[in-house]
């Protein structure tokens, strides 16, 4: 079966079975490895993606799901890590082993881009990802900074 | 591993090698002459750096970076002495070459936070010589004495003449010269870059999505491949059908292995789907009848038995016999799991002339021998090459997903990427050994400790991993951070009895410490309230002769404000412990609400690690370092029933997360002293921090972890 989707700007058609989710779409058949795979099960947040604009756990949607929709990853983020979540990343040193960063990054973006100033329990409600290595200091940080910028 | 580092240091220094001032340095180039990786034009002047037209020095990491920051500190030191601009440094990682060996360890390998100690005299060495280099090249060009040439910003200049020329320009009559010998280092008080917060190299691939991990590897032709092992551990595969699987679209091939089974498909998802397709049959061997229940049993009995002696000094038995008061507590942790962020993974290409590996692995030396081992080849042949790392943890120093994806590749014939879920991760960890111990005190009338003996029962991880370090009973990576106690006690003893259980048990973050330092901590916190005397001051007194010790705690205490009323409803507790070469004090200050639910405000942290390559790198160990401790002390338990793990994903061994985050402050104590390690010291304070603070809140002492098993959780 093939969907419609368009990735990063671009229009895709892509023969997966409907069920396979989003995640391995992105990452096998396109070759879009900056979002990861952490646990499959949408409680870690290291496949956050934007599905028409809202942050969404791209291992628990199946393609078809998104069918039509406008998907974004870390990779279209921008394209020049010019984004000011990645800018704020960047001058907060946030990222360690940086696996979860893409989805830290995807997440943080849509929240922003709801609520540009958040407060701190805006961000503790919406900022549910996992980090293993605890960059969550630095995280909250760079939201901030990325608010005000 | 702290252990492991002391005893290859001891054989070190009694060879006489350090005592020359040098270790012996790895300037030849690994095989074929060529750094991987480097593009035409560029000049190799050693195997540690070569610079290109452009200027850009790239650097070799011999280490694995995993989060730690190495990929930043170790060019730091090579830049240090090349007199480089930061801007112009680049770092990649080394192919898996003797010359890249840690030489604390002796293969090439990254763990027991040696990566900074290991590599501190021959990077800046080679950075010397090479600006030397530089330096002669341009002086024999212009015809002027190599003395009167300047070394400085990426550029040699010669102020007589005007003349300057970029080290982009030099390098390629540079990497012609001979290397001179030892070249003297400059001293601390001339470092510029060193102890600066240099900008980390790997943070712009890590905010775009384009730094490579082992699970983001690609070959031509290429399958993926994921695998289950026998849920039981040590036990075997007895059969399987294949059929299931085979129908599944996107699948190529079923693979046996002896104690597992892989399916092979055209990508993660179909393979996935092919495997919980099979119903794999088990012979589930001997330990299909273990559990939480029978292993706790054979612990708590081994308690009540004399234990090998890892540290005795005056008369321990008699002074607890003559003392005014006597304390005993039993006290006990879990299994846990490492649970990286990014699950084991590992690529390799298995062809009739050799083998290639791509993995995210603190262990390319360990790696080569296992193959070569499993392939009848020369560990030489074996081609590593490093990924990041979605970290590590001591995880990543198994080579149990290598060897699986080495034995897929070949029986498929392909290129071979595999993958584990999540739930084989968490199932199929080395884990941290669970452990229990029984510690007894004896205080003297003025409340001062006389005694104290401390038994502790375990598994042993160098009886599997590095045998050679077991001796007389004792590993010392069991009894770390308990028997080598920092604090003045005129007898002590410590006794440590080895238990052997199913469960595969591996070095997890700060190894033995991490619930040596709960265990002693804790017990020490009871004996200062039994005497009734403030427990950051109790600490204090026991340090008299410790001054770097006394600083750290007395640091801790001062920032995060001990002695000073804490906000309304709001408790401290606080914890010192000394590992890999480091000394941290952290202070947790914490309020409870009803129905157990505890708020971590603030964790305030001193860390002593000699010497600071990268404050800014010091503080993120730290913070992370804490965020490993507490999320251990609060939720982490690995439950075995049945022979098997019952956890298997996030749902049920949970980790903290950003709402739950406590404030954290670092406060880095600057001594000189030898260089110590911070990607593992920064987590053994933090459970007894917590559990202090929590007796301080509630009065209630907790002797057993994780806090959810006494109801209580994080808010
Ligand atoms: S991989 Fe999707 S939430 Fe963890
Ligand atoms: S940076 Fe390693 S898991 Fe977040």
């Amino acid at each position: 079966m093939a969907v419609n989707l368009k990735v990063n700007g671009t229009e895709r058609r892509i023969e997966v079975g409907p069920e396979t989710p989003l995640l391995w779409v992105l990452r096998d058949t396109l070759g879009l490895t900056g979002t990861k795979f952490g646990c499959g099960i949408a409680a870690c947040g290291a496949c956050t993606v934007h599905v028409d604009g809202a942050a969404i756990r791209s291992c628990v949607t199946p393609v078809e799901a998104v069918a039509g929709a406008e998907v974004t990853t870390i990779e279209g983020l921008s394209s020049d890590r010019g984004h000011p979540v990645q800018k704020a990343w960047i001058a907060e040193q946030v990222p360690q082993c940086g696996y979860c960063q893409s989805g830290m990054i995807m997440a943080a973006a849509a929240l922003l881009s709801d609520t540009p100033r958040p407060s701190d329990a805006q961000i503790d409600e919406a900022m549910t990802n996992i980090c293993r290595c605890g960059t969550y200091v630095r995280v909250r940080r760079a939201i901030h900074r990325a608010a005000r910028a | 591993m702290q252990t492991m580092l002391n005893v290859s240091r001891r054989r070190f220094l009694q060879s006489g090698a350090a005592a020359a001032g040098g270790l012996v340095l790895g300037f030849h180039l690994p095989a074929g002459g060529r750094l991987a990786g480097a593009a035409e034009g560029e000049a190799a002047i050693n195997a540690w750096l070569r610079i290109a037209p452009d200027d850009t020095v790239t650097v070799t990491v011999a280490h694995s970076e995993m989060g730690q920051g190495v990929y930043t500190s170790l060019p730091m030191l090579v830049a240090e002495e090349l007199e480089v601009d930061w801007t112009k440094v680049r770092a990649e990682f080394a192919p898996a070459d003797q010359v890249y060996r840690n030489r604390l360890f002796g293969i090439q390998a990254t763990g027991g936070s040696t990566s900074i100690r290991s590599s501190f005299d021959h990077l800046r060495q080679a950075g010397a010589t090479a600006r030397e280099m530089l330096r002669r090249a341009a002086a024999e060009g212009w015809g002027v004495p190599v003395e009167a040439c300047r070394a400085q910003a990426g550029r040699v200049v010669h102020e007589a003449s005007g003349r300057a020329a970029g080290y982009g320009a030099l390098a390629g009559a540079a990497a012609k010269l001979e290397p001179p010998a030892e070249v003297p280092l400059k001293k601390p008080g001339d470092w510029s870059l060193i102890g600066t917060a240099a900008a980390r190299l790997d943070v712009p691939a890590k905010v775009d999505g384009s730094a490579g991990f082992g699970i983001d590897v690609k070959l031509p032709g290429m399958l993926t491949a994921t695998v289950l092992a026998s849920p039981v551990f040590g036990g075997r595969l007895k059969s399987v059908d294949e059929t299931p699987a085979l129908a599944v679209k996107g699948v190529r091939a079923v693979v046996p292995l002896e104690r597992a089974v892989a399916v092979v498909a055209e990508g993660y998802w179909p393979a996935l789907k092919g495997l919980e397709a099979l119903a794999p049959v088990w012979d589930e061997g001997p330990h299909a009848a273990m559990s939480d229940v029978t292993i706790r049993a054979e612990l708590s009995a081994a308690l009540k038995q004399d234990g090998a002696v890892a540290h005795n000094e005056g008369d321990a038995t008699a002074a607890l016999a003559g003392a005014d008061r006597r304390l005993e507590a039993a006290y006990e942790v879990p299994y846990l799991a490492h649970a990286t962020m990014e699950p084991m993974n590992a690529t390799a290409r298995v062809t009739d002339t050799g083998v290639e590996i791509w993995a995210p692995t603190q262990g390319q030396g360990p790696i080569q021998h296992a193959v070569a081992g499993l392939l009848g080849l020369a560990p030489e042949q074996v081609k590593v090459h490093t990924t990041f790392l979605g970290g590590g943890f001591g995880r990543r120093f198994e080579t149990d997903f290598v060897v699986q994806a080495v034995l897929v590749s070949k029986a498929v014939g392909a290129p071979v990427k595999l993958v584990w879920s999540r739930e084989e991760d968490m199932r199929q960890d080395f884990y941290r050994p669970a452990a229990m111990a029984r510690l007894r005190a004896g205080l003297n009338a003025a409340g001062e400790p006389v005694a104290w003996h401390v038994r502790l029962a375990a598994p042993s991880i160098m009886s599997r991993a590095l045998p050679d370090y077991v001796k007389d009973g004792i590993d010392p990576s069991s009894v770390e951070g308990a028997a080598d106690s920092p604090y003045a006690i005129a007898n002590q003893r410590i006794e440590y009895a080895m238990r052997h259980f199913g469960v595969p048990v591996g070095f997890w973050r700060s190894v033995g410490n991490s619930q040596n330092a709960f265990f002693v901590e804790s017990f020490l916190d009871e004996l200062a309230h039994a005497a009734g005397r403030d427990p950051f001051a109790f600490r204090r007194a026991l340090l008299a002769d410790k001054p770097r010790h006394r600083r750290v705690l007395e640091t801790a205490a001062e920032a995060a404000g001990w002695g000073r009323t804490a906000p309304e409803g709001r408790f401290r507790g606080i914890a010192l412990h000394e590992s890999f070469g480091s000394i941290a004090a952290e202070v947790a200050e914490i309020s409870v609400a009803k129905g157990r639910g505890i708020k971590l405000h603030r964790m305030t942290c001193a860390i002593d690690c000699g010497r600071t390559i990268n404050p800014d790198t010091v503080v993120a160990q730290m913070e992370s370092g804490i965020v490993y401790g507490l999320t251990a002390a609060l939720f982490g338990r690995i439950t075995i029933a049945a022979g098997r793990v019952q956890e298997g994903n996030f749902d049920s061994y949970p980790m903290l997360d950003l709402a739950q985050m406590p404030e954290v402050e670092v406060r880095i104590v600057e001594s000189g002293a030898a260089l110590g390690g911070v990607g593992e010291p920064g987590t053994p304070p933090a459970a007894p921090a917590l559990t202090n603070a929590l007796f301080a809140a509630t009065g209630m002492r907790i002797r057993s972890l994780p806090l959810s098993r006494h109801g209580f959780s994080a808010v």
